[in-house]
C-alpha cells in the first residue's frame, strides 16, 4: 500500500516485470524491418516512456550492444531486462519481445502465400518505413548533439567525420571502429587534462 | 536428438558471427539450413524469408523459431531460439555488469563519451539506407509526407509511436497497397 503511494500510484504499470513484458511486447510487435529498425522504439520505451535510464547510458548499452555479435534487439530486451530485475527480468524481456512473432511465424506458415504476396500487407508494411526512419533520425540527431556537447564542436565533428569515413567510406566493420573509439576514449579524459596543463603552462611563460 | 544438437551448433555458429544485428546473419543462417543441413530447399528458405519479413519484431529469431519447428517440433523452437539469442545476451550482461562497477572512473567516463559520436553516424547510416529503401517503393512524396506526419505527432505532440505506426498500417493498407 505504502509503496504503491510513493509510486505514484500508475497502477499494474509500476511493477517493473509488467513493465519489462508491456514495452518488449509492444516493440516486438510494432517494429518492421529487422533488429536494428527497432532500436528507436526499444529507446522510447526504455529512456521516455518508462524512464530505467538516462539516454547517455542507452547509448552506451546500445554500443557495446552493437560491438557484440548476434541479434541487436533481443540483446537490449535481455540487457533492460536484466538491469530492472535480474535473470528473471532479462528472460521476460526477451520472451516478450519474440514469442508472438516466433508463435505467428510457425503457426502461419500454411497462409505464407497470402502474406507475401497481399498488396495490402506490403503498403502496410512500406507505409510504417518512413515512421521508423523519422526515430532513427531524430535519435542520430539526438546522439550527435550529446557528443558535441560533451566533446565541444572542434572535437565533436572532427569524430564524427571519422566515424563516417571509417563505416562509409572505408567500409571498416562496426564492431572494429566502436573498439577503437572505445580504445581511444579510455585514454581521452587523460590526454585532454595533460593538453590544458600544457596550454596552461604555455600562457604563464 | 542429434538434429537438436545440430540445431544448437547451427544457430549458435550463424549468430556468433553475425555482426550488425539479425538481418546481417541471414546469409549465414541460409548457408546452415540449406547446403549444410539440407533442412529446407532453397527457395522453402525464401518463401520462409518473405514471411518473416512480412511479420514485426527481430528476423534472427523468426527464423529460427520456424526452422527449430521443422526440424524438431517445440523442443527444436526453443534450442534453436535460445542458441541465437542467449549467448549474445549474456556477453552483454557480463560485459555492462564490468562497466559498471567503474562507472566513475575518468576512463569509463571517457569511453562513454567517444561511443556518442560514432552511435550517431550508425544511426544515420541505417536512416539512409531505409531512406533509399523506401522511397524506391512508395517515391518521394509519399516518404517525405508519413515522415512530417510522423515527426510531428512523435516529436511535438509526443504521441507513442505505437499509435503513429498503428495509423501508418491502416493508411498503407489503404493507400499504398502494391505487389
Amino acid at each position: 500500500m505504502k509503496l504503491s503511494k510513493q509510486l505514484g500510484g500508475r497502477g499494474a504499470l509500476t511493477n517493473s516485470y509488467i513493465q519489462i513484458a508491456t514495452a518488449m511486447f509492444r516493440t516486438g510487435i510494432l517494429g518492421y524491418g529487422g533488429g536494428p529498425s527497432i532500436v528507436p522504439l526499444i529507446r522510447y520505451e526504455a529512456v521516455t516512456r518508462f524512464k530505467w535510464m538516462e539516454d547517455e547510458e542507452f547509448g552506451e548499452v546500445l554500443a557495446i550492444a552493437n560491438a557484440l555479435p548476434g541479434p541487436i534487439a533481443t540483446k537490449l530486451a535481455g540487457y533492460l531486462g536484466y538491469r530492472l530485475k535480474g535473470v528473471g527480468g532479462a528472460i521476460i524481456g526477451v520472451l516478450a519481445h519474440i514469442a508472438p512473432t516466433c508463435a505467428a511465424m510457425v503457426g502461419l506458415y500454411s497462409f505464407i502465400h497470402f502474406f507475401s504476396t497481399s498488396t495490402i500487407i506490403k503498403g502496410m508494411i512500406a507505409a510504417v518505413v518512413p515512421v521508423v526512419a523519422v526515430m532513427l533520425a531524430v535519435m542520430a540527431y539526438e546522439f550527435g548533439e550529446k557528443a558535441v556537447k560533451g566533446l565541444g564542436w572542434y572535437a565533436g565533428i572532427g569524430f564524427f567525420v571519422i566515424s563516417f569515413l571509417l563505416l562509409q567510406t572505408l567500409s571498416v566493420h562496426p564492431a572494429i571502429v566502436i573498439f577503437l573509439f572505445l580504445f581511444y576514449g579510455a585514454f581521452h579524459n587523460k590526454l585532454q587534462s595533460l593538453w590544458k596543463k600544457k596550454q596552461q603552462k604555455g600562457e604563464t611563460i | 536428438m542429434i538434429e537438436w544438437w545440430h540445431l544448437l551448433v547451427s544457430f549458435f555458429l550463424a549468430n556468433v558471427f553475425g555482426y550488425g544485428g539479425g538481418p546481417s546473419s541471414i546469409p549465414l543462417m541460409y548457408q546452415e539450413v540449406v547446403p549444410n543441413h539440407a533442412w529446407m530447399t532453397s527457395s522453402g528458405f525464401s518463401n520462409m524469408l518473405a514471411l518473416g519479413n512480412a511479420l514485426p519484431g527481430p528476423i534472427a529469431t523468426k527464423i529460427a523459431a520456424y526452422v527449430g519447428y521443422q526440424v524438431g517440433g517445440w523442443p527444436g523452437v526453443l534450442i534453436a531460439v535460445a542458441a541465437t539469442v542467449v549467448p549474445s545476451i549474456i556477453a552483454l550482461i557480463f560485459l555492462l555488469n564490468m562497466l559498471q562497477k567503474y562507472k566513475q572512473s575518468p576512463v569509463i567516463k571517457g569511453m562513454t563519451l567517444l561511443v556518442q559520436p560514432v552511435i550517431a553516424i550508425m544511426m544515420l547510416l541505417v536512416t539512409w539506407s531505409s531512406f533509399v529503401e523506401s522511397t524506391k517503393t512508395i517515391g518521394y512524396l509519399q516518404f517525405f509526407g508519413i515522415a512530417a506526419v510522423a515527426f510531428y505527432f512523435i516529436q511535438k505532440r509526443k504521441i507513442h509511436p505505437a499509435f503513429v505506426i498503428v495509423a501508418a498500417f491502416v493508411y498503407g493498407g489503404i493507400f499504398l497497397q502494391h505487389s
